[in-house]
């Protein structure tokens, strides 16, 4: 079958020092069109427009000035199902053998034949008090952390650290000393093969 | 439509996103467990081109598409806020294995489990809004 030269990188998965740059793409378009990057701060516009802002200055506040950013949430959803629908040709994730070995010791198997392990967002395994349980802390944790160090991932990691700032690196270190705990101490209770 | 080319910007980050595989569980896991230089050239090779890229912005003091110059907003200090709201949002994103940006990615993908993840995500920012005065920065 006659196919378009070069389409097969598109579908194949796609290297870091592609993924990375591109993603320094996005930030500097944002910045270009006047806004910063920073994921996080879609949960707090949603927070006040369900009307937060009568409980809790932190939320009132022109939420209408951020739809550009829940523009960008839309969109983001949009991508993430091109890219499984026609962007993908079902390669599995190339994870090193030893990240396999340790997840098994989990009891988690077929890792990387999915992006996510079927074993926390399957419905099997969400529809109990434990599965359930792991969801809500987990996205919990995640919006109350990265209010309380004002960025997440793009907000801190990728945009606070190219503006050269302090706060994005203690932002980070502190990122990696939860997830470092969670994945080498925690993750160990929770999950037993 | 101004508010249009946001949402090509957000289909790219999406598509971005699930090609690199920066959206996996999996990833994270190996992230974390140092196993594999993948996340570490993400968001690495971002971070250095994007200090350069800044560096060029402030240095050429360029402006933006409304013709006025770049300001980029410096980030809240605070020590503890820093370090202890980062460990917290490391815990669950280590648990999640996604941070705001791939939980809204991987509804797209067909995760539809993730918008449990996202309500208690939005609780999270709800209860921090609440109870931020009683709380160390």
């Amino acid at each position: 079958m006659q196919q378009i030269h070069g389409m097969e990188y598109i579908l194949q998965p796609w290297p870091w020092y592609v993924s990375g740059p591109l993603i320094t793409f996005i930030m500097l378009l944002l910045f270009y069109f006047g806004k910063t990057f920073g994921m996080s701060s879609n949960l707090r516009t949603l927070c006040s427009m369900g009307g937060a802002g009568k409980y809790a200055d932190f939320f009132k506040y022109d939420w209408k000035a951020q739809r550009w950013n829940l523009v960008v949430v839309v969109g983001a959803i949009i991508g993430g199902f091109i890219s499984v629908q026609f962007l993908s040709d079902g390669s599995t994730i190339d994870l090193s053998s030893n990240t396999i070995n340790d997840l098994k010791a989990l009891g988690f198997t077929n890792a990387g034949e999915s992006l996510l392990p079927p074993e926390i967002f399957g419905w099997d395994a969400v529809l109990n008090v434990k599965g359930l349980s792991i969801l809500v802390i987990a996205g919990f944790l995640v919006g109350f952390g990265t209010r309380y160090a004002g960025g997440c991932t793009s907000g801190h990691a990728i945009s606070g650290l190219s503006n050269l700032q302090k706060p994005s690196l203690l932002a980070v270190i502190g990122f990696f000393i939860g997830g470092l705990i969670m994945t080498h101490f925690i993750l160990p209770l929770i999950f037993t093969a | 439509m101004k508010l249009l080319k946001y949402l090509f910007v957000g289909m790219l980050f999406g598509i971005i996103l699930v090609k690199s595989e920066a959206v996996s569980w999996y990833r994270i896991y190996e992230m974390f467990k140092f196993q594999a230089f993948h996340m570490y050239g993400i968001i690495g090779s971002a971070v250095v081109l994007g200090v350069l890229g800044v560096g060029f912005i402030k240095l050429m003091k360029l402006k933006n598409i409304e013709g006025e110059k770049i300001n980029i907003k410096p980030k809240e200090k605070g020590l503890i806020r820093t370090l202890l709201g980062g460990a917290i949002f490391g815990l669950g994103w280590a648990l999640a294995g996604a941070c705001p940006g791939p939980m809204y990615i991987l509804v797209g993908t067909g995760v539809i489990s993730m918008l449990i993840v996202i309500a208690a995500a939005i609780l999270g920012t709800l209860v921090y809004g609440l109870i931020r005065h009683n709380l160390p920065h």
